[in-house]
C-alpha cells in the first residue's frame, strides 16, 4: 500500500449569485477526479499550466478545500471523513510549502514566532525553551543563521524566506510535505539553492514530497513519478524518464516541446509543437476529452464524445487518450497545431531536416 | 553603424543622501534585424535600462547618464516629445503583464486604431481595416469581432498579442520586449516566441530581448549579454556564450537551471548568497561575495572587460573560468 | 603553509569590510518600523504638535484661564442688543462675549469638553464597531457556512445603519435621549459604529485569503488562534488611522450637534460648538465672536487629520522598504 493514496478526488466550487441570499447557478469544476499513489520517501510531481487545478488539488489533499468527492488516504486514514479537531491534529503529518515566500509568512511574527505556531497547536514541546531548540536545529539544516530567531520575514532574502517556509512544515515532522510552486517565485540561481535544498532534506529525513509545478524542468529534475494535469484531471503519469523520453499525450507532447532548454545546440536541433486555441474555462469544459478542442492529433470520431480513462499501458505509464497507439504507429496524422524548428531559419546552419517528435 | 549604441548607461535612483544606482555604466550595440538579448536576475538593471532607452523613467530623483546612440542620434537627451514622437513610430515596447499595459474601459480596437491614427494619420474605416489585419498578422483569430472586445474579455496570450499588435503598428525600427512571456503559460510562450522571431525575420525590426530565462536567450538572441548588479559581465554569441560560458556568473546561473533534457539525478550547482551580498563595483567586483573564484584582487576597484577566447567574446573577470572546467560538448577520451 | 592562512584571512576579511551591512536593523517588527517612519514625517510631528497643545489645554484649562468662564466681566458697557460689544482689550483678549464673559477664557475651559466629546465618542464608535467588525470578520473568514451567514446578518444590518444620513441618526438619538453632552457623544459615536465595523471587517476578509493564514490552517492552528494571531494584528492598520482621523470628524461632528442645541445645556460649561452656536446670533456686529471658537475647531481637527494621514503613510504596507 502507497503511503498517500488520492482516490477519484473531485473539488467543484459552485458559482453564487444573488441579491440578498446566494443561489447556486453553476460549478467551477477546478479538479474532476483525480487518482493517484505516491510512495514512502519519493517525490511526485504534478505538473500542469495555469488554471489546470493542480494548486486547487494539492489544496484539496491538505483538505484546505473541501472535497466534493473521493478520499485522500495517508497512511491508512482516510481525510475527507475527518471530523474536523481530528483532522486538525492529523494535519501534524501533512504540511505544506508555499509559492509565495513573503505572502506565507506573517508579516508581524518573527521567526521564533512563526516556526514555534505548529509546535505550539500540536503539544510538540513542553515550554518555549524545548521548541526555541528544536527550532534552532531546524534553522540550521534549512542554512539559515541561528541568529534568525529574532526577525522578521521582511528583514531576509526571498531564498531565505522559502527556507523559512520549509523549516516551518520541517520542525512537524510531517510525513508527506506538499510543495506548491516552491521555486518559481525565486531567482534562478536561488531556484537551485532551493531545490538542493528539498533533496538534501529528502535524502537526510526521508520525506516523502508532492511537488507542484509549471516547469517541467524543475519537476523532472526533483520528481520520481510525473502526473500531467490538463483542466482538472490528469491526461498521463509515468516514471520520471520514462515520461521525458517517450511522452505519449499529445499534451504532454506539445508541453514538453514548448520548454526551452538552456542550449543553443539543443534549441537548434528541436522541433516546437505549438498548440492553437485558448484553455477552456473549468466552469465549462469541453465533452469527452478535455484537450480535444487544442489537441492536434484529434480525431473524428470518440474525442469530442468519449472521455477518455487514465490507464496503464501493463509498464507503469498511464495515459488518457483514445489514440495513443494509433498515433505511435503513425497510423493517425496530426490534424491541427503548427510544428515549427525552434530557431529562426536564416540565423541556423544546422536546421533539422525533418522534425522529429 | 548600429542602430541602437549604448556607450556607459548609468542610472542612479534618489537625490541627496541615498543615492542607488540601478544601472552602472552598460553598453552594448544592436543591429538592424538582430535579437540581442538582456538576461539577469531580479535587481540586475535589465528593466530600467530599457525603461531609460525608452524615455519612460521619471525624470525627478533619477539621473540618467552615458549615451544611446539611436541612428545618430542620443536618446537620453531628448526632450519628452522627441521621445513620445520615437515611441510607436520608431521605437516600441512591450511588457510582462499585457493586462495592465491595456486600458481596461477601452476596446482593443480603438487602442489600435488610435496609435494608427496619432503615428500614420489614418482614421476611420481604413484605420478600422489597418487594425484588423494588424491583429491577423500577429495570429489573433477573427479580427474584426476581436477589435470590439475588452481587455479583460481576452486571454493572455491574446492580449500579449494585441501588445504585440500595437508595438509594431508602426512598423518601428527597433522592438524592446521586457520579459513578454514570463506571465504566460509555457505552450503559450512558445507562441509567442515563434510570433517576435517572425516579426524579426520579416519585417527585419531589431528585437532588444530583455528576459531572466536562459532558455528563452538560448533560442531566439543573436548575440547575448550578461547583467549583474549592473553591468554587463559577460557578452557573447549565443552559441558561444553557452558552449563556453566563461564569467563565474554565468557559469553558476547555467549550473544552476534544471535542464529538461539532463538525466535526473545529476545535481545542479547553485550560486550562494544571494543578490544582496554584494560590493560596490567601485571598490571591485560586485559578484565577489558570491564567487568561488574570488581572490583579494577582485577588490582592486572595477574589473575591465577581457576577451580571453575571442575577440568578440567579452568577459569582465579577472579569473574567467578556465577551458578545463568548462561544459563541452566533446567526451574526454 | 602559514602564509597561505593569512593570505585566505585576509581575502575573507577584506570581502566581509566591504559587504558588512548595518546589523541594527535586524530584528525591527512592521510596528516598530512604521514608528521610525512616523517620526520621520513632517506631517505627523505639526500633527502631534497642535494635538499636544490642544490636550494641554484642555487638562490645565481651567487653572490658567485669567477669568471664570461664568463670570460677568462687564462694567455697563455691553448692550448686545443695541450691536456693542466690548472688543479685545488687555486682560480680556478675546473681548467680552454677549453675557458680558471673557472669551478668551470661555475658549481655553471649552477645550475640556471638546477633548473630551471627540475622544469618548470615538471610543463608542471604536470600541462597538471593532467588536462587531471583528466577530463578522471571524465569522466569516473561519466559520465555515454558518459564520458566512451571521456574517450576512450583522453587515446588512450595519448596511441600514450606513443608509441614515448621520446627522438624522444623531438627532434621532438625541431626540430620545433627552438634551446633555452624553446626548452628543453616544449619537456621534453611534454613527461610527458602522464605518468601524465594515473597515475591520474588510481588513479582516482580506488577510483572511491571504496565504499566511492558509499556513496557519495547514499547520494546524486552531481557529481562535488563528483569528487572534495571525488575521487580527495584520488587520488594525486601517482601523488605527480612522480612529485617528475620526477623531477630527468626532469633533466636528459634535459641534454641529450642540450647534444644533442638542449639547449641554449649562450655561456654565463652555463648548466650542455650544460658543459657535451661540455667537452666530451676533454675528453681523461680533463677527469674531464665531471666529475663536470656530478656528479652535479647524485647528484641532487638521491636528487629527494631519496624525491621521501621517500614520496612514507610515503603516501603508506598500511603502515598506
Amino acid at each position: 500500500m502507497s503511503l498517500l493514496e488520492v482516490d477519484g478526488v473531485k473539488v467543484h466550487f459552485p458559482v453564487k449569485k444573488g441579491i440578498l441570499f446566494d443561489r447556486t447557478v453553476g460549478h467551477v469544476y477546478a479538479v474532476d477526479g483525480v487518482s493517484f499513489q505516491v510512495e514512502a520517501g519519493q517525490t511526485y510531481g504534478l505538473v500542469g499550466e495555469s488554471g489546470c487545478g493542480k494548486t486547487t488539488l494539492g489544496r484539496a489533499v491538505l483538505r484546505l478545500v473541501d472535497i466534493t468527492e473521493g478520499s485522500v488516504v495517508l497512511d491508512g486514514t482516510d481525510l475527507a471523513k475527518l471530523p474536523e479537531e481530528e483532522m486538525r491534529t492529523f494535519r501534524r503529518r501533512l504540511q505544506m510549502v508555499f509559492q509565495d515566500p513573503l505572502g506565507s509568512l506573517n508579516p508581524r511574527q518573527n521567526i521564533e514566532s512563526i516556526l514555534s505556531e505548529g509546535m505550539a497547536a500540536h503539544g510538540i514541546g513542553s515550554n518555549q525553551d524545548e521548541r526555541r531548540e528544536k527550532i534552532k536545529t531546524i534553522l540550521a539544516k534549512v542554512g539559515l543563521p541561528a541568529n534568525s530567531l529574532a526577525r522578521y520575514p521582511h528583514e531576509f532574502s526571498g531564498g531565505q524566506r522559502q527556507r523559512i517556509g520549509i523549516a516551518r512544515a520541517l520542525v512537524l515532522e510531517p510525513d508527506v510535505i506538499i510543495c506548491d510552486e516552491p521555486v518559481s517565485a525565486l531567482d534562478v540561481s536561488i531556484q537551485a539553492q532551493v531545490i538542493n535544498l528539498l533533496e538534501e532534506l529528502q535524502e537526510s529525513l526521508g520525506l516523502t514530497y508532492v511537488v507542484i509545478a509549471h516547469d517541467l524542468a524543475v519537476v523532472r529534475h526533483i520528481s520520481d513519478v510525473i502526473g500531467v494535469m490538463y483542466l482538472g484531471a490528469l491526461v498521463e503519469e509515468a516514471a520520471s524518464d520514462k515520461l521525458y523520453e517517450a511522452p505519449r499525450h499529445p499534451y504532454t507532447k506539445a508541453l514538453m516541446s514548448a520548454v526551452p532548454v538552456p542550449d543553443p545546440e539543443v534549441e537548434d536541433l528541436r522541433a516546437r509543437i505549438l498548440l492553437t486555441g485558448d484553455l477552456p474555462s473549468p466552469a465549462n469544459p469541453p465533452a469527452g476529452c478535455r484537450f480535444h478542442t487544442r489537441c492536434p492529433w484529434k480525431q473524428e470520431t470518440r474525442c469530442a464524445t468519449e472521455r477518455p480513462e487514465l490507464t496503464d499501458d501493463g509498464t507503469g505509464h498511464k495515459v488518457a487518450c483514445h489514440w495513443t497507439a494509433e498515433i505511435e504507429a503513425g497510423t493517425v496524422s496530426r490534424t491541427g497545431g503548427e510544428v515549427v524548428g525552434a530557431v529562426r531559419e536564416e540565423l541556423d546552419d544546422r536546421l533539422p531536416v525533418e522534425p522529429t517528435l | 553603424m548600429p542602430l541602437l549604441s549604448v556607450d556607459e548607461l548609468t542610472v542612479t535612483f534618489g537625490g541627496q543622501g541615498r543615492k542607488s544606482n540601478a544601472v552602472n555604466g552598460v553598453s552594448f550595440d544592436v543591429d538592424q534585424g538582430q535579437v540581442i538579448g538582456l538576461v539577469g536576475e531580479s535587481g540586475c538593471g535589465k528593466s530600467v535600462t530599457s525603461l531609460a532607452l525608452m524615455g519612460l523613467l521619471p525624470r525627478k530623483g533619477v539621473e540618467v547618464g552615458g549615451r544611446a546612440d539611436f541612428d545618430g542620434v542620443n536618446l537620453l537627451t531628448m526632450s519628452q516629445n522627441e521621445i513620445r514622437d520615437m515611441r510607436g513610430s520608431q521605437l516600441a515596447m512591450i511588457f510582462q503583464d499585457p493586462l495592465s499595459s491595456l486600458n481596461p474601459v477601452i476596446p482593443i480596437g480603438i487602442q489600435v486604431t488610435e496609435i494608427l491614427q496619432r503615428h500614420r494619420g489614418l482614421k476611420g474605416e481604413p484605420a478600422r481595416k489597418e487594425a484588423a489585419a494588424l491583429l491577423e498578422k500577429v495570429g489573433i483569430p477573427d479580427p474584426t469581432r476581436r477589435l470590439k472586445e475588452y481587455p479583460h474579455q481576452m486571454s493572455g496570450g491574446m492580449r500579449q498579442r494585441a501588445l504585440i499588435a500595437m508595438a509594431v503598428a508602426c512598423a518601428p525600427r527597433l522592438l524592446i520586449a521586457d520579459e513578454p512571456t514570463t506571465a504566460l503559460d509555457v505552450t503559450i510562450q512558445a507562441q509567442i516566441l515563434e510570433l517576435l522571431k517572425e516579426l524579426v525575420d520579416q519585417e527585419g525590426t531589431a528585437l532588444l530581448m530583455i528576459t531572466h530565462d536562459l532558455g528563452v536567450v538560448a533560442g531566439l538572441c543573436d548575440q547575448v549579454n550578461v547583467l549583474y548588479a549592473g553591468k554587463v559581465v559577460e557578452s557573447a554569441g549565443r552559441r558561444e556564450l553557452f558552449k563556453h560560458p566563461t564569467h563565474p556568473y554565468t557559469h553558476g546561473l547555467l549550473g544552476s537551471i534544471p535542464r529538461l533534457d539532463a538525466p535526473r539525478g545529476e545535481a545542479l550547482s547553485p550560486i550562494r548568497g544571494s543578490i544582496n551580498d554584494r560590493i560596490a563595483w567601485a571598490d571591485g567586483c560586485a559578484f565577489a561575495p558570491r564567487c568561488d573564484r574570488y581572490e583579494l584582487d577582485c577588490l582592486s576597484g572595477p574589473p575591465g572587460l577581457s576577451h580571453p577566447r575571442a575577440a568578440d567574446h567579452q568577459v569582465r573577470c579577472l579569473h574567467p573560468v578556465p577551458q578545463s572546467t568548462q561544459p563541452t560538448e566533446e567526451v574526454p577520451a | 603553509m602559514s602564509l597561505q592562512a593569512t593570505t585566505k584571512a585576509n581575502k575573507v576579511d577584506r570581502l566581509a569590510e566591504l559587504t558588512a551591512q548595518s546589523e541594527t536593523s535586524a530584528g525591527v517588527s512592521l510596528w516598530r518600523e512604521a514608528y521610525r517612519r512616523l517620526k520621520r514625517s513632517k506631517m505627523a510631528i505639526i500633527g502631534l504638535v497642535i494635538i499636544a497643545l490642544f490636550v494641554l489645554v484642555a487638562v490645565v484649562g481651567p487653572w490658567v484661564a485669567p477669568h471664570s468662564p461664568s463670570a460677568q466681566l462687564w462694567r455697563g458697557e455691553v448692550f448686545p442688543n443695541k450691536g456693542l460689544f466690548v472688543g479685545p482689550r488687555a486682560g480680556n483678549w478675546f473681548g467680552l462675549d454677549n453675557l458680558g464673559r471673557d472669551e478668551f477664557s470661555r475658549v481655553i475651559v471649552g477645550a475640556r469638553q471638546t477633548l473630551l466629546v471627540g475622544v469618548i465618542s470615538m471610543l463608542i464608535g471604536l470600541v462597538i464597531g471593532a467588536a462587531v467588525g471583528a466577530l463578522s470578520g471571524a465569522a466569516a473568514t473561519l466559520g465555515g457556512k454558518v459564520g458566512q451567514r451571521v456574517d450576512t446578518v450583522i453587515m446588512r444590518f450595519t448596511d441600514i445603519m450606513l443608509a441614515l444620513p448621520s446627522l438624522l441618526l444623531a438627532v434621532s438619538i438625541a431626540a430620545v435621549m433627552g438634551q446633555s453632552l452624553t446626548t452628543v457623544m453616544v449619537a456621534v459615536g453611534v454613527v461610527q459604529i458602522p464605518t468601524f465595523a465594515r473597515l475591520l471587517r474588510g481588513s479582516m476578509l482580506a488577510q483572511g485569503g491571504s496565504d499566511y493564514v492558509l499556513a496557519a490552517k495547514a499547520l494546524g492552528v486552531r481557529k481562535r488562534r488563528i483569528a487572534l494571531t495571525q488575521i487580527m494584528p495584520n488587520s488594525l492598520s486601517p482601523v488605527i488611522v480612522q480612529a485617528t482621523l475620526s477623531l477630527a470628524t468626532a469633533i466636528i461632528e459634535a459641534a454641529a450637534l450642540s450647534y444644533l442645541g442638542l449639547g449641554n445645556p449649562d450655561p456654565s460649561v463652555p463648548e466650542w460648538g455650544v460658543m459657535l452656536a451661540q455667537a452666530q446670533r451676533f454675528f453681523d456686529n461680533a463677527p469674531m465672536m464665531s471666529v475663536y471658537p470656530a478656528v479652535g475647531i479647524i485647528i484641532t481637527a487638521l491636528g487629527f487629520t494631519l496624525l491621521g494621514e501621517a500614520m496612514r503613510e507610515a503603516l501603508d504596507p506598500k511603502l515598506r522598504g
